[in-house]
């Protein structure tokens, strides 16, 4: 039996930079996950939709653009609609510290913001993956 | 959950459920196996095979969607390199197929190969299955992308694409053995750049030069996957190979020998665990080591000494 952790590294809404997931993604791959990324722009439909099809265990979401009050509660509400409840979501990104306990009530379990080392997010998910 | 009933009844998360079951190995894999054979077969299985950067999983999406206007359910299988020194990967074929995750007639699972040379993940063949029986008309197998002799691709497909691209080498590339011999289908893409009739050219004539394939001669078809344009005319190759592979009985050929490998290849797997944890356990085993290790008995006569034990 070798379970191995699957990421889904998603960039919701607008904003057209990845590099950060980018950087994430494959710090993450170093760590032996293996990580599924699906390019920019993608919807909490489409997010969760591979989500289910990927089996992930946690869902890394990256976003710039300050939607993401929005976006976060809205992904963590359909990936528990679509039988994923399990799964471990974490955020990252241009997200003001005023924001965090509000996304961490809606189910986001940690939010990295600009300057964490990528081996903080690493151990985050090897201590809180199910 | 039941899994293996959930996913006979239609559910996208006990399909990918189970794939990750056999992926991971986990105690239930077998019995999924055991219970959803009698439902497979009905598929028919496409390979996308071809060098990294040919436009592999671009034309994926654009076939997965012709197929799609067509009424038929999809599979995609796209496999992906798994790191060989962190065990990890980046799976990022997903991103050229975005606008089918929301279609409930897609399902795509993306694998890492996981320690597998042959193009495929270990368990290709079984997530394969697994979709097989979930119901889709087509199942969509996106390779690594291959060098020159990553072939496993036609041991598992019905109609393998070898997709290519102008640029690549001079025509002696085209002539040496590997992946230029398994297209049953030649898709040359990104068609619209310098140098697409030399690459079309070297290949049919590597094709004419082949002596044994008389029967089918594969058909090379120009595609721009990045704008839709030759997509209808490859899935009618495609078309054309999968009925004369049915009107020449080569399809249950094909079928049947993969699978008396697939047999051959689970027996050998247990009976390989088998004499593994027999040996191991007997103690005898690092007896022999030392003495292997000193020189004082060659491993040849080893084997033959711990075979003749196991095997009394």
């Amino acid at each position: 039996m070798e379970k191995r952790v699957r990421v889904l590294v998603a960039k919701p809404g607008l904003d057209g930079h990845d590099r950060g997931a980018k950087v994430v993604a494959r710090g993450l791959r170093d760590a032996g996950f293996e990580v599924i990324y699906t390019g920019l722009r993608q919807t909490p439909e489409q997010i969760v939709g591979a989500a289910v099809d990927e089996d992930v265990n946690v869902v890394a979401l990256s976003l710039l653009s300050g939607a993401h009050n929005h976006l976060f509660p809205r992904i963590v509400e359909l990936l528990k609609e679509k039988g994923l409840s399990e799964a471990l979501v974490i955020g990252g990104g241009v997200i003001p510290d005023s924001d965090i306990p509000s996304l961490k009530a809606a189910g986001v379990s940690e939010v990295f913001t600009p300057g964490t080392p990528i081996s903080s997010i690493v151990e985050f998910i090897n201590a809180n993956v199910k | 959950m039941n899994i293996a009933e959930e996913l006979l009844g239609g559910s996208r998360l006990a399909l990918s459920r189970a794939i990750t079951a056999i992926e991971n190995e986990y105690d239930n894999a077998v019995e999924i196996m055991q219970k959803i054979y009698a439902h497979t077969g009905k598929a028919y299985v496409i390979g996308i095979t071809g060098p990294p950067g040919a436009g592999k999983s671009t034309l994926t999406d654009k076939i997965a969607k012709a197929y799609r206007a067509m009424g038929k359910t999809i599979g995609i299988i796209a496999i992906d390199p798994t790191s060989p020194f962190s065990g990890g990967a980046i799976l990022g074929d997903r991103i050229r197929m975005s606008e089918l995750t929301l279609d409930e007639g897609i399902f795509i699972r993306s694998m890492g190969t996981r320690g597998s040379l042959g193009g495929l993940s270990r368990k290709t063949a079984d997530a394969i299955k697994l979709m097989d029986a979930a119901g889709k008309d087509i199942i969509l197998v996106e390779t690594v992308g291959v060098g020159q002799s990553e072939v496993d691709i036609v041991k598992t497909a019905d109609t393998t694409i070898v997709v290519m691209v102008p640029g690549l080498g001079d025509d002696i590339q085209a002539i040496k053995a590997g992946i230029l011999e398994i297209g049953d289908v030649f898709a040359i893409n990104k068609a619209d750049r310098e140098g697409v009739d030399k690459v079309c050219r070297e290949i049919e004539m590597m094709l004419d030069l082949n002596q044994e394939q008389v029967l089918w001669r594969p058909p090379v078809r120009k595609v721009i996957a990045s704008q839709n344009e030759g997509v209808n005319e490859l899935l009618a190759a495609i078309d054309q190979h999968k009925n004369w592979l049915s009107e020449s009985g080569e399809l249950s050929v094909r079928r049947n020998e993969r699978i008396k490998t697939e047999l051959l290849a689970i027996l050998n797997e247990q009976i390989g665990r088998y004499i593994l944890t027999k040996v191991t356990d007997s103690g005898k085993f690092n007896e022999l080591l030392h003495n292997v290790e000193a020189r004082r008995v060659d491993p040849y006569s080893a084997v033959e000494n711990i075979l003749k034990d196991i095997l009394r």
